[in-house]
């Protein structure tokens, strides 16, 4: 008789985990999702800002138009790839554009007195800043993630219930480079 | 960059920092927990037929500040340092440095204050992230650049989500707690109050030498727990410094601003020893000279500043 309360204990103890468990990794793989569509909205809120910046600047840089032209078609073409790889890279060209583009304003001194460039300088830097921040926080979720259904013995319950891996957000070595954007 | 004592070192940069200082101050807490809950059973045992009578009153005093202080907490500090609150059109680059700490931790932005004061200083307040606050001072504000001041709100932000404020009211109610229990035992000794159980002539001896150590313990006791509750604290800087690196992936950028603050001599007006813990470094100056040793709340500024260049 005392053999069976301490199995049926036993059992409850074990049934309990499980659940917890369960839901622990339903909880964790919903951060990691949450975080790879937080990435998104800091895209596109560069999107958004990137036109009010170019307007703002432009009758300032009648001799930069080449580089603002590449800031606008940069731009486009991030807007319109999809594919993970292939919009990495074309983010990265955006990125380095616009780097071009506030190395330039340090040279118009009109530019740094207008208080409107200034802010939207200050939201676009921030905004790129979002974008390293929030691929930093998806990559931190999917590590937690990840060692969790790696640890002994919550893999058995990952394994049974088909949690599998969540891929980090890398960028691929040809994209490394940002490309060499032409001063002229 | 200058060399760590040995016994300081601590390899695997701010996860095994963060790592490591979670579990001292659980260990920590857990001594406490037990001290206080050995007290009692002692003062219990010598003294009072009824242990419980007297902790009872206690524990409901304790109570009722711990709550007070868990909900209202941030406002009677607010209310105390002249803070007046920002919001993004107020100051755009604060506003983004903190949001932008927000999206790599994961969490809600706080209340942001600005404290008119030219001290430069910082703190956080508020029971969890969904509830909290952080301030900085004017003094601080217009010192520090973009990645100084995304470091200091790294570290401020970083005591919120690991829920210092709740432990350090724990640590309160406990020392609290502690210094209640030996207060009222040695004044019920000296008015002679309290019943004593009848004991044959035999027992006497280990009554009284019960008596003895419960006296000893009531009088060290108070003071042993406010060296416990320093130590946590300094643990806990560390955490926070920890998990400031955690967010920016950025040592230097705090490094850089501790070391701005440190070099500044002006002692912040509004700050007092009750709410100093709060601060980012110590804000009572005279404490910051012979930091070293157990009597401070902050770890030394130089030592703070050389974990973070080895992270």
């Amino acid at each position: 008789m005392e053999f069976l309360i301490v199995f049926l204990v036993l059992l409850a103890i074990l049934v309990f985990y499980v659940i917890g468990t369960f839901n622990s990794l339903v909880k964790l793989r919903n951060r990691v999702r949450n975080a790879w569509s937080q990435i998104d909205v800091q895209l596109k809120r560069r999107y958004d800002l990137i036109p009010n910046l170019v307007e703002a600047v432009k009758d300032y840089m009648e001799y930069e138009q080449e580089t603002l032209q590449r800031v606008i078609e940069a731009r486009k073409t991030a807007i319109d790839t999809s594919g993970i790889a292939q919009q990495g890279a074309a983010e990265n060209m955006l990125t380095g554009a616009l780097r071009q583009l506030f190395a330039l304003v340090e040279n118009y001194p009109e530019l740094k007195a207008n208080q409107n460039v200034m802010s939207l300088q200050e939201e676009l830097t921030s905004t790129e800043n979002k974008i390293s921040f929030s691929r930093q926080h998806y990559n931190d979720m999917v590590m937690t993630y990840n060692v969790r259904i790696e640890q002994f013995p919550a893999n058995a319950v990952a394994g049974t219930f088909n949690f599998g891996h969540e891929e980090f957000f890398e960028i691929e070595e040809v994209d490394r480079e940002v490309p060499k954007v032409d001063l002229r | 960059m200058s060399a760590l004592p040995a016994g300081e070192r601590t390899l695997g940069g701010f996860y095994a920092h963060i790592g490591a200082n979670k579990r001292k101050s659980a260990a920590l807490v857990l001594v406490f927990i037990l001290l206080v809950a050995a007290l009692g059973w002692l003062i219990g045992e010598a003294w009072l037929e009824e242990g419980l009578g007297f902790l009872g009153i206690f524990g409901v005093v304790a109570i009722i500040y711990s709550l007070v202080a868990y909900y209202a907490g941030d406002r009677m500090v607010l209310a105390a340092s002249r803070a007046k609150q920002i919001h993004k059109a107020d100051d755009p680059e604060l506003w983004n440095v903190i949001e932008e700490l927000c999206i790599a931790g994961g969490l809600p932005i706080p209340k942001i204050y600005l404290i008119n004061d030219s001290a430069p200083n910082a703190f956080a307040t508020g029971r969890d992230p969904e509830h909290s606050v952080v301030a900085i001072t004017t003094g601080l504000r217009q010192k520090l650049n973009r990645d100084e001041l995304q470091g200091v709100m790294a570290h401020e932000l970083s005591h919120i989500r690991f829920f210092d404020i709740r432990l350090q009211t724990l640590i309160g109610v406990l020392v609290g707690l502690t210094a209640l229990i030996s207060d009222i035992f040695l004044r019920s000794l000296w008015w002679g109050g309290g019943r004593r159980r009848s004991r044959s002539g035999s027992r006497g001896g280990a009554e009284a030498v019960l008596l003895i150590v419960a006296i000893l313990a009531a009088i060290l006791a108070p003071i042993f727990a406010r060296l416990l509750q320093l130590s946590i604290s300094r643990k806990r800087e560390y955490l926070a410094d920890a998990g400031a690196v955690q967010l920016t992936r950025y040592p230097l950028g705090l490094a850089r601003a501790l070391d701005k603050i440190s070099s500044d001599k002006e002692v912040l007006e509004v700050a007092n020893r009750a709410t100093q813990h709060l601060y980012i470094v110590n804000p009572i100056k005279p404490f910051e000279e012979r930091a070293k040793n157990l009597f401070s709340t902050h770890p030394p500024i130089k030592e703070r500043i050389a974990r973070l260049q080895s992270m």
